[in-house]
């Protein structure tokens, strides 16, 4: 008989910065169809820019990396072995998801408001490039929402292993793990800020 | 299943669960190998079958079996399934999880309830597939492709069949992700990279492939799927979109699909032609090079598909010239495999049969798709029965054919009885003589000028047509005497134990079917995968056996 394997902790990581990899190449996609329709339709596009809200942007942001600076706490809290400060900093990074989600919320919500969405009455009479701004900032902005919920739900998932003890300062490479697929998602949103609120 | 030839410790005596559940929530890599075989080969046999029926609608001009509609939703049906559901899912999760942990002295991969959790999203995704086809406004009429704006404004179930696809896509990235850190964290002592069996660089330069190129595909599909339901209009040119940006997108993914499929099944047969050629292979560093370098420029020459779509000069230019590129790593793997087989002590066995004609097979496809990467020639033949002919020698005559090699050189491994020699033989010669005679004619065809995915065509295609249905019909029934010897065999057929082969890579130094554990001891490696005679000297049994 083999012996049992000890768990693999950078074997985890390794394929969990894999898993990283896939989701730069999907948001690639999206980030690519940018780049392409900007180049066709600058001035459609810096139409679109400004009549987003930069400062709820730029909040969001704020959001998002101080749940990053969260998160990383966390994983050095349980380092330490203070798995009841670690689960507190991970509450912490959960309220800033709830936070953002929030803020993208009304943001959606008033520009719908305004008859702005893929496929309204009112984005077909804009200029062909408005719209496609508009529905990739959607989609764009949706997609992303959709992996904060993901990560928001991943790292809830570790707290209650901390609390029934499975992670901890002996073993925390899940912690790390779903701390690593936050950044992620704040990384993502790091380019999806200035690309749709600031640059245009 | 069938009852193969086990001992107690043997994989098949899995203690622990029982009936079903003991396979479908197996971690076992073996088991989970065996459940993607089986499926895999399903669909497979579902996607012959339409197969069949296409091209008996083309027996004669004008309409034989079924309409035009009918005939556009089963030839996307047959395109999704042989793809989706069999070709690009069947070798790494068939025989990569079957034998891979075993050829690097692994007792499992990396992360087997992932492993499990793959299995189950392709399953889930072909069955949503499978739902799309009798739900909503019927099967998808758009080719496997999915082509904007056709596409886009279809009335059938596209959306559903896309969501299909899109999970089996995360099965795909999850399998990657696991061969990639199985084969970098669990070689066992001594597996140096210099000594990794081909089969396992080729499934390495594969997953790399699975976890790059994939996430283009689903973020493809869901933006499809977006169009339907939401009508963001990002490919729509009334909209301002681009339905060429769909295409750029959609064979960013699909070009290097292709050399995940065809990836390990080259990886196979550079494993069986040196221990049917009783000799090391010719120039192993090389073919293992060239696998990571066709995943490489496998990845830049999407363009190809598109010279007739309107991208500029330039653009066809220069991936015409990439194209070319990717012959020169495919052609050092056919190079180094003939020169294994010069001076070698060839046995001419059912696995080395198949092995021999994928290299004349994947031949006549690579070289045919020198052709359709050519803009000059491409011009003439694009949107032709050439295509489907060219595509066919690859994808069947190269992968299918590695895929059958695999099944007789593999299974019997792992049941502990093998097949009948001659009725191999036999079904091997009537799928080589069908295979030609089909698809050789279609690529006739098409430099005639047929073009592909027409139910009726002109007067002057009756007889040449007539021919490739008939080499359909052969190549059928070669299959059916093949797989219905194959699956007896495992069942009943004679003994195999030890290692009849002769092989010298890991999986062969194990009991005959393998214990659970893989390895009773943990294996120290200490020669090559190809190095038949240190093999032989070591504590491995090398005794030949011939019927």
């Amino acid at each position: 008989m083999i012996h049992i394997q000890h768990k693999d902790q950078f074997g985890a990581k390794l394929g969990m910065w894999l898993f990283l990899f896939t989701e730069l190449m999907l948001f690639g996609g999206l980030f690519l169809l940018y780049a392409i329709y900007l180049r066709r339709y600058p001035a459609e596009f810096s139409v679109g820019g400004a009549q987003l809200n930069w400062k709820l942007g730029t909040l969001n942001t704020v959001i998002l990396l101080t749940s990053s600076l969260l998160a990383a706490m966390s994983l050095t809290a349980i380092q330490r072995g203070a798995s009841k400060l670690a689960q507190r900093l991970i509450g912490g990074t959960l309220l800033c998801a709830a936070g953002f989600m929030t803020v993208k919320y009304l943001e959606w919500s008033s520009k719908i408001g305004h008859g702005i969405y893929p496929g309204s009455e009112h984005i077909k009479t804009l200029p062909a490039g408005e719209s496609l701004f508009f529905s990739l900032y959607y989609l764009s902005t949706g997609i992303h929402g959709l992996h904060v919920l993901i990560g928001a739900g991943l790292l809830g998932w570790i707290c209650t292993k901390i609390s029934g003890g499975s992670v901890s300062a002996s073993d925390y490479g899940l912690l790390e793990n779903g701390a690593l697929y936050w950044h992620l998602v704040d990384l993502i949103w790091i380019f999806i800020f200035p690309l749709y609120y600031l640059m245009l | 299943m069938t009852s193969p030839a086990t001992t107690d410790s043997s994989f098949w005596n899995d203690t622990g669960k029982s009936g079903l559940s003991s396979w479908i929530l197996s971690t076992d890599h073996k088991r989970i190998g065996l459940l993607y075989f089986y499926s895999t080969l399903g669909f497979f046999l579902v996607g012959v079958v339409l197969g069949v029926l296409l091209r008996l609608e083309l027996i004669a001009p004008g309409r034989t079996i079924m309409g035009a509609e009918t005939y556009n939703a089963l030839f996307t049906v047959h395109g999704v399934t042989m793809i989706f559901l069999f070709i690009l899912p069947g070798f790494p999760g068939g025989f990569g999880n079957l034998v891979m942990p075993i050829q690097i002295g692994a007792r499992d991969v990396a992360f087997p309830r992932l492993n499990l959790l793959s299995w189950w999203l392709y399953m889930g995704g072909a069955v949503t597939v499978l739902l799309s086809l009798f739900t909503g406004g019927g099967p998808p009429d758009t080719g496997w492709t999915f082509y904007v704006p056709f596409s886009a404004r279809t009335g059938t179930n596209v959306t559903l069949a896309l969501l299909g696809v899109f999970i089996i896509g995360f099965s795909a990235i999850l399998t990657g992700m696991n061969f990639i850190t199985t084969i970098h964290r669990l070689r066992a002592e001594g597996m140096t990279w210099g000594r990794l069996p081909l089969f396992t660089w080729s499934l390495y330069a594969t997953a790399w492939v699975q976890i790059l190129a994939t996430p283009i595909l689903a973020i493809t599909l869901v933006l499809v799927m977006a169009e339907r339901t939401l009508g963001t209009g990002l490919f729509d040119p009334s909209r301002g979109g681009d339905p060429l940006m769909y295409q750029h997108l959609f064979w960013i993914y699909s070009h290097p699909a292709v050399y995940i499929m065809i990836l390990p099944a080259m990886g196979v047969i550079s494993d069986i032609i040196p221990v049917f050629s009783r000799k090391p292979i010719f120039g192993y560093k090389m073919i293992a090079f060239s696998s990571l370098a066709i995943a490489a420029a496998g990845s830049l020459v999407w363009g190809h598909h598109m010279f007739t779509s309107g991208m500029s000069d330039t653009a066809v230019l220069v991936f015409s010239f990439l194209t070319f590129i990717v012959a020169i790593p495919s052609a050092i793997k056919v190079f180094n495999w003939v020169a294994t087989l010069y001076k070698g002590s060839i046995s001419l066995e059912a696995p080395m049969l198949f092995a021999l004609s994928f290299i004349l097979l994947f031949s006549i496809g690579g070289l045919s798709g020198l052709i359709l990467g050519a803009a000059a020639t491409d011009i003439h033949v694009h949107d032709t029965h050439f295509v489907v002919g060219h595509f066919h020698y690859v994808m069947f005559g190269g992968t299918g054919f590695a895929f059958f090699a695999a099944m007789h050189y593999w299974l019997p491994k792992f049941y502990g009885r093998r097949y009948a020699e001659k009725p191999a033989i036999w079904g091997w010669s009537l799928m080589f003589i069908g295979f030609n005679i089909m698809y050789f004619t279609m690529q006739l065809l098409g430099m005639k000028g047929m073009p592909r995915r027409y139910y009726d065509y002109l007067p002057e295609f009756a007889r040449l047509n007539l021919v490739a249905t008939v080499g359909s019909w052969i190549l059928v029934a070669g299959l059916l005497i093949v797989l219905i010897n194959l699956f007896r065999g495992l069942r009943s057929g004679a003994r195999f134990e030890g290692n009849p082969w002769g092989g010298a890579t890991l999986e062969w130094s194990i009991p005959t079917p393998p214990p659970t554990e893989n390895f009773i001891e943990e294996p120290l490696v200490t020669h090559g995968p190809y190095d038949f005679t240190a093999a032989c000297n070591g504590i491995n049994r090398c005794d030949i056996i011939k019927d």
